[in-house]
């Protein structure tokens, strides 16, 4: 035994924070997924956490033997268990034993495991600055991990869900995303299958995959020599451009969306592809350029001159050794051009008034009206979603240096 | 040589700067111009003169007497239309007798110059022929031949005729000041709600653990998703009445009645004894745009915190630095770069923002922004001019951000 001192205080308050922390995700997650529906007793497993943080901090850390373990798991046990009066979740174990069994033991499991690594081999006696800081930073970092993964989580888990219920049985529970197998492929993915037989989505995810696609290639067809000649050759206004080209980035959508409608309009090029093919390239164009422009930068010279010694023209140097020397340049670039192109919503929305036309960002938003349940809404936030999931996941290497070197774009 | 490699460079950047000049540097200045035109929605189509053409009377033999008739009208109710007229080609083995007297005949040509019409204008021109046996045979219709027309009306969007009314009309309004206030709420509240929550998030994965490359990954996905897929899915979420975030929050104890999250304007709070009203709505859209972009800075930061010489903590550690200390006098002072980088480039990226909000709110609630204005006033309100005003406010305040930001900011940052 220590004599308790601010240690043992830190650790009290830590034990009642996980306490309630994970009483609050698992008992919301047990909802989620059981479908029942319980009113979590979140100051008892506040009270629960902290007296098991205390068996914990009681002890000096070299004592703290498998036996004081025990005794740290079976205070959560007996205080949740006791002071709930047999019902650790707020329900009676009797309803969905195993659902309920599986959370109660994974909360108690966290519960103590989380007290563990905060206190760690801290003593409960009187501490220095130096490990109380500790204390609070290892308490701040899981607290920190828990509410950033449900923040992140939890919209996309629920788009998923929702696109998977009906709507009848979601205004009776919001809360309830469980999943009744039984009910069969056809029945379960309803929403996806009208989506793609009445509601033409899979037109819609075509044209998505042309503009997208489109889009990638003027970029890079332009860029690539611009980016070049900034990078490389002498001119004047060549510093001026490789500083100044990343500004055009700064020059808000919303500024030129009208004059491109009038002039669309007028020219005809307002309810095409075609206009989106001409707008999206433009806008994309500056931030590839200067990403280009900056890894052709890094590449020797020595190389593109050795290879104009050996009679190359300079599109012969481009073709043969720049290029191939770039492509992970050049697969960055690309992804996240497709990226900016796939997700565009402003221009497909004023531009696009041909139901045959549109794109998938174009048909979301005609899916969100009082008309249309909102699985399919959801359903169809899905699929627009998943392909460009896939492939940051896919090639998130690239992904993710393409995002840093040229993502001022918002 | 020097010569040619500027030759080069120039034919290289050409298509980049003909596709900028067109899509960007144009309409920029494009709607300059029409934010001082008194232009509606309507309007971006020009008054025309329409002529629609039809045969009255049987020709079923030669001599039979026929009415070629051109209903002629103004496509616009108000614009007059000047020098309005048309011309067609009469089928061969139609006998013209008797013109209309607007109308002049060599051979089948047929012209008719009507003069200047006014706004509404409606009238018919006809011409009396007899069917000779050529017209019989060949079996032609009189509108196989499309009339042409000709006429010019005043463009409003070419002409030039300037006004000040659309500014008068933004700075005016009651509205603007409001509007132009939440911009900045919005913009300086989503830019730092994002630069804390994506510097926690890399102090969380400036570590290496197993798993970390799984949470990198989610913790880039609102930001990799497309708006309107999240967007729609925080509308769901937050649903006053089948939302699942008003069910959790009830069940658990945190409120009592569902929250509008994106339909109450405000909320009177009253905390110890001091009232004042929380913008709901408002705060939901700054907490949207915190989470969506928080991965953008979350990533710079860790890239550089992952740049940082670990020596300089070791020596830290041995002086008896806290890590408290350490994070707020060593990481800090060296994440000030990418810090103030990014703040500057969220910043004029969040007051562009228009696509969050619209899909949102609609700017309902005490939440519409000036690009959200820009929007309601070209579009909703069907006033073309007025929206380019607002956009011209937009783009002015932006520029005073930037060169503000450029002349304080440290040089060697950026």
């Amino acid at each position: 035994m220590t004599r308790p001192g601010i240690g043992f205080i830190a650790a009290v308050v830590s034990g009642a924070l996980w306490g309630a922390c994970w009483m609050i995700v698992i008992s919301v997650i047990f909802m989620l997924v059981s479908g029942a529906i319980t009113r979590p007793p979140v100051g008892m497993a506040l009270i629960a956490g902290a007296v098991s943080a205390a068996v914990l901090a009681a002890v000096a850390p070299p004592q703290r033997t498998p036996g004081i373990q025990m005794a740290s798991i079976a205070a959560i046990i007996i205080l949740l268990g006791g002071l709930t009066l047999g019902a650790p979740l707020g329900l009676p174990l009797s309803q969905v034993p195993v659902y309920q069994l599986a959370a109660v033991a994974i909360l108690i499991a966290l519960i103590w495991l989380s007290n563990k690594l905060v206190i760690g081999d801290l003593s409960g006696g009187h501490l220095p600055r130096y490990q109380l800081e500790l204390m609070f930073i290892r308490l701040m970092k899981g607290l920190g991990f828990v509410v950033f993964t449900v923040i992140v989580a939890l919209p996309f888990y629920v788009m998923v869900m929702t696109s998977l219920k009906s709507q009848q049985s979601l205004l009776a529970n919001p809360l309830d995303f469980s999943i009744d197998l039984s009910q069969g492929a056809e029945s379960l993915f309803r929403s996806y299958i009208e989506l793609f037989t009445q509601f033409r989505f899979g037109t819609f995810l075509i044209n998505s995959a042309i503009v997208s696609v489109a889009t990638v290639i003027i970029t890079l067809a332009f860029s690539i020599p611009g980016a070049y000649a900034v990078s490389r050759l002498r001119f004047p206004g060549q510093a001026f451009l490789s500083r100044s080209i990343l500004l055009i980035y700064m020059v808000p959508a919303i500024v030129l969306v009208i004059p491109l409608y009038a002039v669309f309009s007028q020219l005809g090029l307002r309810n095409t592809l075609t206009g989106l093919m001409i707008v999206y390239p433009a806008t994309t164009i500056p931030v590839a350029l200067y990403m280009l422009q900056g890894y052709f930068r890094g590449l020797p010279a020595e190389l593109e001159e050795a290879g104009l010694m050996d009679g190359l023209t300079r599109v012969g140097v481009i073709m043969k050794i720049t290029l191939p020397l770039s492509l992970p340049a050049l697969a960055s670039v690309a992804l996240y051009v497709f990226m900016i192109a796939w997700n565009e919503f402003l221009f497909a929305f004023m531009f696009l008034d041909n139901i045959d036309i549109f794109t998938l960002s174009r048909g979301v938003v005609s899916l969100n009206s009082s008309e249309v349940p909102r699985q399919h809404l959801m359903a169809g936030a899905v699929v627009a979603t998943v392909p460009v999931l896939f492939i940051f996941l896919w090639f998130e290497r690239f992904l993710v240096s393409g995002l840093t070197a040229g993502s001022v774009k918002g | 040589m020097a010569k040619r490699e500027m030759k080069l460079a120039y034919v290289m950047l050409l298509p980049t700067f003909a596709i900028v000049l067109a899509i960007v540097m144009g309409p920029l200045l494009a709607n300059f111009w029409i934010s001082f035109k008194p232009v509606q929605l309507g309007d971006l189509r020009p008054a025309s003169l329409i002529a629609n053409e039809r045969l009255r009377g049987d020709a079923e033999k030669a001599g039979d007497a026929v009415t070629i008739e051109y209903r002629i009208r103004n496509s616009s109710r108000d614009d007059v239309i000047t020098g309005a007229g048309f011309t067609d080609m009469i089928p061969d083995g139609l006998a013209p007798t008797e013109l209309d007297e607007r109308c002049a005949l060599t051979g089948q040509f047929l012209s008719c110059e009507i003069g200047d019409i006014e706004g509404g204008f409606r009238d018919r021109v006809r011409i009396e022929a007899t069917v000779e046996p050529g017209y019989l045979e060949n079996a032609l219709n009189p509108r196989d031949s499309r009339p042409q027309i000709t006429g010019s009306a005043d463009n409003v969007l070419t002409n030039f005729e300037f006004s000040l009314e659309n500014f008068r009309r933004v700075f005016s309004s009651s509205e603007f000041w409001h509007v132009f206030r939440v911009s900045m709420y919005y913009t300086i509240f989503g830019t730092a709600g994002a630069l804390v929550l994506g510097l926690f998030a890399a102090q969380l994965l400036n570590t290496t653990f197993a798993g970390r490359g799984i949470l990198r990954g989610l913790f880039l996905f609102p930001y990799v998703a497309p708006v309107i897929a999240v967007a729609f899915t925080w509308v769901v979420l937050l649903d006053p009445f089948s939302g699942t975030l008003n069910s959790i929050l009830q069940q658990i104890g945190f409120i009592e009645s569902p929250v509008n999250f994106f339909g109450e304007r405000s909320v009177t709070i009253n905390l110890f004894g001091l009232q004042f009203d929380f913008p709901v709505a408002l705060s939901t859209v700054i907490a949207f745009e915190a989470w969506r972009y928080f991965p953008l800075s979350f990533l710079f930061i860790l890239a550089r915190m992952q740049s940082i010489s670990t020596e300089m903590y070791e020596a830290a550690e041995i002086d008896g630095a806290t890590p408290l200390q350490q994070f707020w006098y060593l990481s800090l002072p060296q994440l000030a770069g990418i810090l103030a980088v990014l703040f500057l480039l969220r910043f004029i990226w969040t007051f562009n923002k228009f696509d969050d909000i619209f899909l949102l709110t609609g700017g309902a609630a005490g939440t519409r922004t000036l690009t959200v204005d820009v929007y309601e006033q070209a579009f909703a309100v069907s006033n073309l001019g007025a929206g380019a005003a607002v956009a011209v406010v937009v783009f002015i305040v932006l520029l005073t951000f930037s060169l503000l930001f450029f002349t304080f900011s440290p040089k060697d940052e950026a």
